[in-house]
């Protein structure tokens, strides 16, 4: 039994979205543990005295994707079947610029603002707000964005393929980023707030 | 028992390390892949109820626009059934669940010192709405993006994620007054 199950046909339609449940009640149960539902917390990241929204999100990334590369490598999953989202690399870099001004405005990304809401911030359900709002206004201006958003197309690409580098030597680059990262972040830390972090 | 958990504590319990949940974050990606063969998401669903709510007031107009068309499907099934939606319906019941157990629910505005709560809520609004228009022209959140494509070593995810931090960072010195 090879994944991906779904693709592969071994569940079924209403099962994925029980699956798709499931899935969320964990992820969400993740973010609220790590403190995640604050926005104190995640805009604490910005100014270098809560390095959480890092650790985390860098954490998580190198677990799935060292998963990732052991299933490949065991046969257990084919990884040309798993969707990736083609690359558009100038909307995208915008777009992420974009996003990170308003992630330090409104405090929070999408789904950490479901995760405050859920726990009684009502800041958490304004962003949510906005953000419907916003979604509107995006649909509302797609014609004249369109050319915008589809420009400068690269296709379904992979670090892997971009640098021509085997995937496993891309893994540990990455990993080895990411602990540098996390040595990095306790040093800021403990400069901001005095030691002790 | 049960009192202590439904109690909107004076001291709720300490966050669990960033580590420890960004393992438990990394396997729950990792057993999306290898049920689903896509990762997680979260503003996907939000644009699915947005869909929705412009087909339901203007069909005709909802139709002649390939963003929202792009969400509605073939109309053989209610777009709000959708896996991304039951995901983020999952995501508001585990914040739930978790805060519940850790006497972290209640009714509260999170800001900075010097705020005050209808300048919050402002910013968080207008926060979102500029959030919406980023996550829209990448394709995708700190979610469906950052997480999902950072672990499948998307070229565009990894260039979407450098970028949030970037203008995240650049932004905070000027916002400083919303925080400290």
């Amino acid at each position: 039994m090879n994944g991906p199950f779904y693709i592969n046909g071994w569940i079924g339609e209403e099962a994925s979205l029980i699956f798709a449940l499931v899935i969320g009640i964990a992820f969400g149960f993740f973010l609220e543990r790590a403190g995640l539902g604050s926005a104190k917390k995640l805009a604490a990241q910005f100014y270098g005295t809560d390095m959480t929204v890092f650790k985390m999100m860098f954490t998580a990334i190198i677990t799935a994707m060292i998963g990732l590369f052991w299933f490949d490598l065991f046969g257990w999953m084919d990884l040309e079947l798993v969707y990736l989202t083609p690359t558009f690399i100038i909307p995208q870099l915008i777009g992420g610029l974009v996003f990170g001004v308003g992630f330090i405005i409104g405090g929070y990304c999408p789904g950490t603002s479901c995760v405050a809401g859920a726990t009684g911030s009502l800041d958490g359900w304004m962003n949510i707000l906005g953000m419907l709002s916003g979604i509107l206004i995006f649909g509302e201006l797609y014609p004249i964005l369109e050319r915008f958003y589809s420009s400068t197309p690269m296709g379904e690409i992979t670090l892997v393929d971009y640098f021509g580098l085997p995937s496993g030597i891309m893994l540990f680059i990455l990993v080895t980023v990411a602990l540098v990262g996390f040595w990095a972040s306790g040093k800021i830390e403990s400069k901001t707030t005095g030691g002790g972090g | 028992m049960l009192t202590r958990i439904l109690n909107k504590r004076e001291n709720p319990d300490a966050y669990w390390s960033p580590y420890i949940c960004g393992i438990g974050l990394g396997l729950v990606l990792l057993t999306t892949f290898m049920v689903m063969g896509r990762g997680i998401g979260a503003s996907g669903a939000m644009t699915s109820v947005v869909a929705v709510g412009v087909d339901s007031v203007t069909p005709l107009h909802a139709e002649a626009n390939e963003f929202y068309k792009g969400y509605l499907g073939d109309g053989t099934v209610s777009p709000l059934k959708d896996w991304l939606v039951f995901e983020v319906i999952g995501v508001l019941i585990g914040g739930f669940i978790s805060g519940l157990l850790a006497g972290r629910t209640k009714k509260k505005v999170e800001m900075g010192p010097t705020m005050t709560i209808n300048r919050r809520f402002f910013f968080a609004f207008t926060g979102g709405v500029i959030m919406a228009f980023g996550t829209k022209l990448a394709r995708g959140c700190t979610s469906g993006q950052a997480l999902t494509g950072g672990a499948l070593m998307n070229v565009g995810s990894w260039v979407f994620m450098l970028s949030l931090f970037a203008g995240a960072y650049l932004m905070a010195w000027f916002v400083r007054r919303l925080w400290i």
